[in-house]
């Protein structure tokens, strides 16, 4: 695979325009630090027979791929796969992050971890993992999604971490990231930081592409196994782009559709909306360049989702390149849309699904009909809706 | 030579430290935030540094981070900051510093905005989420239009990297006091002897120490060890706590804070 898609990033963590360090001074040693590291474990087998032992014992990989059979019928064309990353433990794909960073973090001798959380599914993976291996764990949260994400802070509180709802700003990701690296900036001889997605300064959205790259592996040999071939089409909500990233990597050389679907919110029209790549622009956000919302003068604006994993204003630098390649496509689904395919799901193949998985599922449900009847799209199921059931039932009119 | 490599010849022969003094632009509003420049320029001031606003100010504390949104409220843009800092120019001769974080620069285009302040009469810039491992576009750009490149080292910073920020700087060094975001502190952390003994060997360029420096002690105790004080939450802090007794009080009371500050810049 020389000089291919796969080789990116560069020396410098940056891919094509898009990545690098826009970081203070003070952190760029600790992120020298991980880099080195991270590329000892790689080489290390010990280090990579931890992570699979985990992996396999721990978080419940591999996990299966599901032919969604009734779905499928019902939508007429393409024939839809499930990667079942809701079955991993903790309820997401979050956890294979976390995990892999946990197993870093021991080797640098830090016992403080600090992470951010949207949706609170990688504030609970992070918490699990500290739980695990006995480390000390706080986690910043938007106030907003401490409320709206309400059964998840619960979750995290129970494994032992301190969550720490962050006021300023728009009280979502994007300000819970801030905080997180205001902290990591401040104690970062002790700390080691466990980012959540594809995003931040290099090496993080390396390291987090890579441990997420698992879901890639297995399910394009999976999809080899059940319908020998590889499927057409492979689909990604993208929040930051961590779950996308991990499914899409392995398939990068292949000649199968990437498309990642971000939220369009209310209506992309409306401007309350999480679209970066769709409707977004170049700039520099925690610490690296890639797509941003951001208003004329490069101030950053504010984003609506109903789910909180996607409400952010930025994305993973390597959506950017591989956007700006032209290599994977980009396309969103709104609120209406994702309510609507969860309960599609949920009644035709009996998986609640995240409300951000959901959009991808929304994507599937558009374009399937118009594919012939023996293609297949892999759909990666990023995580269950335990944790939305209760807005999804206020969105539909009820109560729980 | 620059006008603030001018003023630090100046204050060598004086015996003087610099007193840098931040302030964000359009805090608390508009009009009397340009008054304030000023004021500070006339109180004593040596360099001032006037932070164009971003919505994500991830280098600062509580303190900045509030400024930062009451000039964002009021629609101040880094435009805007350049036409203030124009007036100002035009009234004053003090070294004007422009700090901000590298995504509105970006966005205005690197050439443009070096051009732009430039014109304006800025003499440096500082971006504090821009490592010089990052500034291959914005470095050369910068040079051509006269601005001194001023980077930041940190409590963290291996001699390598010092090595790369001397390379790379000019006007004067940025020594980051702490591992933490901006925002008064009681006490000067032990650490910074250390840090600047290890920078002066491998830069003649003047060393500016920040972050927590609040009070005359501080700036005194600064400037035994180092070229320059930088002095940036304590003095908003003062302006937002002084705005409800009207403009009149925030002027006098900053005015007499930086001279207190000049002060201690020559009891070393
Ligand atoms: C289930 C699930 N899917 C997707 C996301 C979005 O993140 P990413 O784009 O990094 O996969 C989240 C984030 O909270 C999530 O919980």
């Amino acid at each position: 695979m020389s000089g291919g898609l796969q080789t990116v990033p560069d020396a410098r963590g940056h891919f094509g325009i898009f990545g690098g360090r826009f970081v203070p001074e003070t952190l760029i040693p600790a992120l020298d630090e991980l880099e080195q590291e991270y590329r000892k474990a790689q080489q290390d087998p010990d280090f990579q027979r931890q992570f699979h032992y985990y992996l396999r014992h721990y978080v419940g990989r591999p996990t299966p791929v599901t032919f969604a059979e009734r779905l499928s019928e019902y939508l007429g064309g393409a024939r839809i796969y499930l990667k079942r990353e809701d079955l991993c433990h903790t309820g997401a794909h979050k956890i294979n992050n976390t995990l892999g960073q946990i197993l870093l973090a021991k080797r640098m001798n830090k016992r403080r971890i600090i992470a951010e959380t949207g949706a609170g599914q990688h504030g609970v993976a992070t918490a699990t993992v500290c739980a695990r291996f006995g480390f000390e764990c706080e986690v910043y949260m938007g106030e907003e999604d401490v409320h709206r994400q309400a059964l998840n802070v619960f979750r995290m509180k129970l494994l032992g971490a301190k969550v720490i709802p962050v006021t300023s700003g728009t009280r979502t990701l994007k300000d819970a990231t801030s905080e997180a690296i205001r902290d990591w900036v401040t104690n970062v001889r002790t700390t080691h930081y466990i980012i959540g997605s594809v995003v931040g300064p290099h090496p993080y959205p390396m390291i987090v592409r890579d441990f997420q790259s698992v879901i890639g592996q297995e399910s394009r040999q999976q999809m080899l196994e059940m319908t020998g071939k590889l499927p057409d089409v492979v689909l990604a909500c993208v929040g930051g782009g961590s779950n996308a990233m991990g499914i899409f990597y392995p398939f990068l050389e292949d000649p199968v559709r990437l498309i990642g679907v971000e939220a369009a919110g209310r209506g992309l029209h409306t401007g309350e909306h999480a679209a970066t790549l769709v409707t977004g622009r170049p700039g520099v956000l925690h610490g690296a360049a890639s797509y941003l919302l951001q208003d004329e003068h490069g101030q950053v604006k504010p984003t609506h989702s109903i789910s909180a994993g996607l409400d952010y204003p930025g994305v993973g630098p390597e959506h950017s390149y591989l956007k700006e390649t032209g290599r994977a496509e980009y396309v969103t689904a709104t609120d209406e849309e994702a309510l609507q395919a969860l309960q599609v799901l949920a009644r035709m193949e009996g998986i609640i699904a995240a409300l951000e998985t959901a959009h991808a599922v929304a994507h599937a449900i558009k374009i399937a009909p118009t594919m012939p009847k023996d293609s297949t799209i892999l759909i990666n199921l990023s995580g269950r809706g335990d944790k939305d059931v209760d807005i999804v039932s206020r969105a539909l009119g009820g109560g729980l | 030579m620059s006008r603030i490599s001018e003023r630090f010849s100046t204050l060598r022969q004086r015996g003087e430290g610099a007193l840098v003094v931040f302030v964000t632009a359009g805090d608390p509003n508009p009009e009397l935030s340009e008054k304030l420049v000023l004021s500070i320029a006339e109180a004593g001031a040596d360099i001032i540094e006037v932070g164009i606003p971003f919505s994500d100010p991830l280098a600062d504390g509580p303190t900045i981070q509030s400024s930062t949104f009451r000039a964002l409220q009021q629609g101040v843009t880094p435009a805007s900051t350049l036409e203030m800092i124009a007036r100002v120019r035009s009234q004053s001769e003090v070294p004007l510093v422009v700090m901000t974080y590298f995504n509105p620069v970006w966005q205005m285009g690197v050439a443009r905005f070096a051009q732009q302040a430039a014109g304006a009469g800025v003499d440096g810039v500082i971006m504090t989420d821009m490592p010089p491992d990052e500034a291959g576009e914005w470095h050369p750009v910068a040079r051509q239009h006269r601005l001194d490149t001023i980077f930041l080292i940190a409590p963290t910073s291996t001699p390598e990297r010092m090595r790369l920020v001397a390379q790379m700087s000019s006007g004067f060094v940025y020594c980051v006091s702490r591992t933490g975001v901006t925002g008064a502190r009681e006490h000067l952390p032990e650490e910074v002897p250390q840090m600047l003994q290890a920078m002066r060997q491998l830069t003649e360029l003047p060393l500016c120490v920040g972050f927590g420096i609040s009070r005359p002690e501080h700036v005194q105790a600064v400037c035994r060890i180092a070229d320059g004080a930088v002095v940036g939450s304590a003095v908003v802090s003062l302006i937002a706590q002084e705005m409800e007794k009207g403009e009149r009080a925030v002027l006098s009371a900053v005015h007499r804070f930086v001279k207190e500050l000049k002060e201690a810049t020559r009891a070393r």
